[in-house]
């Protein structure tokens, strides 16, 4: 207990829209506080969670069934244009008025409390991603990479 | 109860107070005792199970009208 080894934690951020950008920051940041050792490696569409612009992550009603509405929306209404930055605009006022972690906040504390960032490079060649689009506090690395930690994790998560 | 140190978590919901508290607890001394408030009804079992794993020691819990007042002492290290 808070002695000796800290529990280690490794995550795969693989989503990068404005609701799961949530699990893997909400996650890491609370498991840092409980003095674990984290670190997170971001590929495919979780990179977009280094940028540092986050303003444009968003969610959408689209293929999300599960989502609450404020009225029974159908998916041919669902695509119109428009529609995915209202859902995100609404998502935005409700998670600031319950008191909600941004994504900036959380992404801050995980940072501050050490948790480390690891993007994949791969998918920043797939992608033709620029380097300086990122924060500073990021590494870059591969598979590889994430098995020399996550093999020692006492606990790994693929989101 | 007396404490050391306060820490406003009203208002927030999770991770935020524990969050807050981490933070907080860091910046006092071993021993010392930090006051937290919360509003989200799930901090209850939380701050249990964020001692528990800690080792800070959990002295007090109180609930009054919904808000959560804990204590917490923070460990000898």
């Amino acid at each position: 207990m808070a002695k000796g080894q800290p529990k280690k934690l490794a995550l795969i951020a693989s989503k990068g829209s404005l609701d799961w950008a949530y699990p893997p920051f909400i996650l890491a940041s609370t498991a840092a506080a409980l003095d674990y050792d984290v670190q997170i490696f971001f590929t495919f569409y979780g990179l977009t969670l280094l940028k540092k612009d986050l303003s444009d992550l968003k969610v959408s009603p689209l293929g999300n069934p599960a989502m609450p509405m404020p009225v029974p929306m159908p998916n041919f209404v669902q695509m119109l244009p428009g529609m995915e930055s209202m859902a995100t605009m609404m998502m935005k006022q409700k998670i600031a008025s319950k008191g909600v972690a941004s994504i900036e906040e959380l992404r801050a504390a995980s940072i501050e409390a050490g948790v480390k960032l690891i993007a994949c490079q791969m998918t920043v060649d797939l992608f033709d991603f620029k380097k300086t689009d990122f924060i500073d506090e990021i590494e870059f690395g591969g598979a590889a990479t994430f098995f020399e930690f996550a093999g020692k994790s006492d606990v790994q998560l693929f989101i | 109860m007396e404490f050391d140190q306060e820490c406003d978590a009203r208002n927030l919901n999770c991770p935020l107070p524990i969050l807050r508290c981490k933070k907080s607890l860091s910046a006092i001394e071993a021993k010392q005792i930090l006051k937290i408030t919360a509003t989200d009804p799930g901090s209850v079992k939380d701050f249990q199970a964020f001692c528990k794993q800690t080792g800070h020691e959990l002295l007090q819990m109180d609930d009054e009208d919904s808000i959560f007042t804990f204590y917490i002492k923070k460990r000898a290290d």
